[in-house]
């Protein structure tokens, strides 16, 4: 499997995720000593692999990007989702997020911010940075049920499209006459992160319309 | 004291606590994180947030204690000790921060030393209402009872 290729889910033709799934493997950025074992208790119970770095330039020498290794050899990682906290001095997590999303290697794997602070302007940064979404401090288990839920359904219909499309060819191959409303999911790009984006951020401003 | 009484006491403990803003609906979050592969979560993770306050507040004694207070120093701190004090759910050393950081942006040096002992005093209140809460659940424990979820929520 190749680095940044988020992991695979074998989708029986009835498309039934409750087929068995991998874990998901998260990275956790977060300056606070307290913060890490919250966030690593909430992941762990969630049924994800998890592991804690205290900073920015942690997380880039983990992933191989702090220019020092390449990214060559990296083939086990298998980084499946990034949550940073935002405010952490040297490296912010919008610096973390800018730098995972410039790697061709890396900038297909989700990442999602947290901050203690509501502030608008920079959710909006982020999410147009390509971050999939922004959690409020404190992390409740609930956010974390939603984001990784949001993650395999998202793995899960990269992978139904991926094989959708095979069978469209298939289906083409042998009868020419295919229905004309063969599935549209198929022509949406679910890897176009701007739709991503777009989902999440009116999803975050229904949220945060509702009085704080 | 009969085990019942003492569940009673744990309960009506804990509930006054909520009840005078000590604590706030993140503290619950914590029992959930606890099973038994993890069975001593919430205590290690409040250990940790003494740990790591008892760090932080004598780090900001020293900064605030300059001859030339660096806000760009102090402000950190504050920021730091609301977080954890959040993410556990310690309501009123987090409302306490707040101010603090209110201050901290004017540079009202005064000001940060009262919100300086403001903060220490609720930390002190919720650290000793924890150790005691600890405390009972121990005293249960070791009296044969079973603590649940339940007795922290409600």
């Amino acid at each position: 499997m190749a680095v940044g290729e988020v992991m695979r889910m074998d989708i029986p033709a009835g498309g039934d995720l409750s087929v068995t799934s991998p874990e998901l493997h998260v990275l956790a950025v977060d300056d606070s000593i307290v913060d890490r074992k919250v966030i690593e208790r909430l992941l762990r119970i969630s049924a994800c692999k998890v592991t804690t770095v205290e900073s920015g330039a942690m997380a880039l020498q983990y992933l191989g990007l702090d220019g020092d290794k390449g990214a060559s050899g990296l083939k086990d990682l298998k980084v499946n989702l990034i949550v940073t906290d935002y405010s952490m001095p040297g490296l912010t997590g919008y610096d973390l997020l800018k730098k995972i999303k410039e790697s061709s290697v890396f900038r297909e794997i989700p990442v999602v911010i947290m901050s203690s602070e509501n502030i608008l302007p920079r959710i909006e940064q982020c999410l147009r940075e390509g971050a999939e979404d922004f959690l409020l401090k404190p992390v409740k288990l609930a956010d974390v049920k939603r984001i990784k839920e949001l993650i395999m359904r998202n793995e899960a219909e990269d992978c139904k499209t991926l094989s959708h499309s095979n069978k469209r060819k298939l289906a083409e191959d042998i009868d020419d006459t295919a229905s004309s409303s063969s599935s549209s999911s198929s022509s949406s790009s679910l890897e176009d992160s701007s739709v991503k984006d777009f989902r999440s951020s009116k999803r975050m401003k229904s949220e945060l319309s509702s009085p704080l | 004291m009969e085990l019942g009484q003492m569940q009673k006491s744990l309960q009506d403990y804990t509930k006054s606590l909520f009840v005078e803003g000590i604590l706030d609906s993140q503290f619950l979050q914590l029992p959930q994180l606890q099973d038994e592969s993890n069975s001593d979560f919430v205590s290690q993770v409040v250990s940790l947030f003494f740990q790591d306050s008892d760090r932080i507040l004598n780090d900001l004694s020293l900064s605030l204690d300059q001859k030339v207070v660096d806000f760009e120093k102090v402000d950190p701190y504050v920021h730091q000790l609301k977080g954890s004090s959040s993410s556990i759910g310690a309501q009123r050393v987090k409302n306490a921060c707040v101010v603090f950081r209110s201050f901290c942006e004017q540079k009202n040096v005064e000001a940060c030393h009262r919100c300086l002992q403001q903060v220490k005093q609720e930390y002190y209140l919720v650290k000793n209402r924890l150790e005691t809460l600890f405390k009972l659940e121990q005293q249960i424990v070791a009296s044969g009872g079973m603590i649940s979820a339940m007795d922290l929520g409600f």
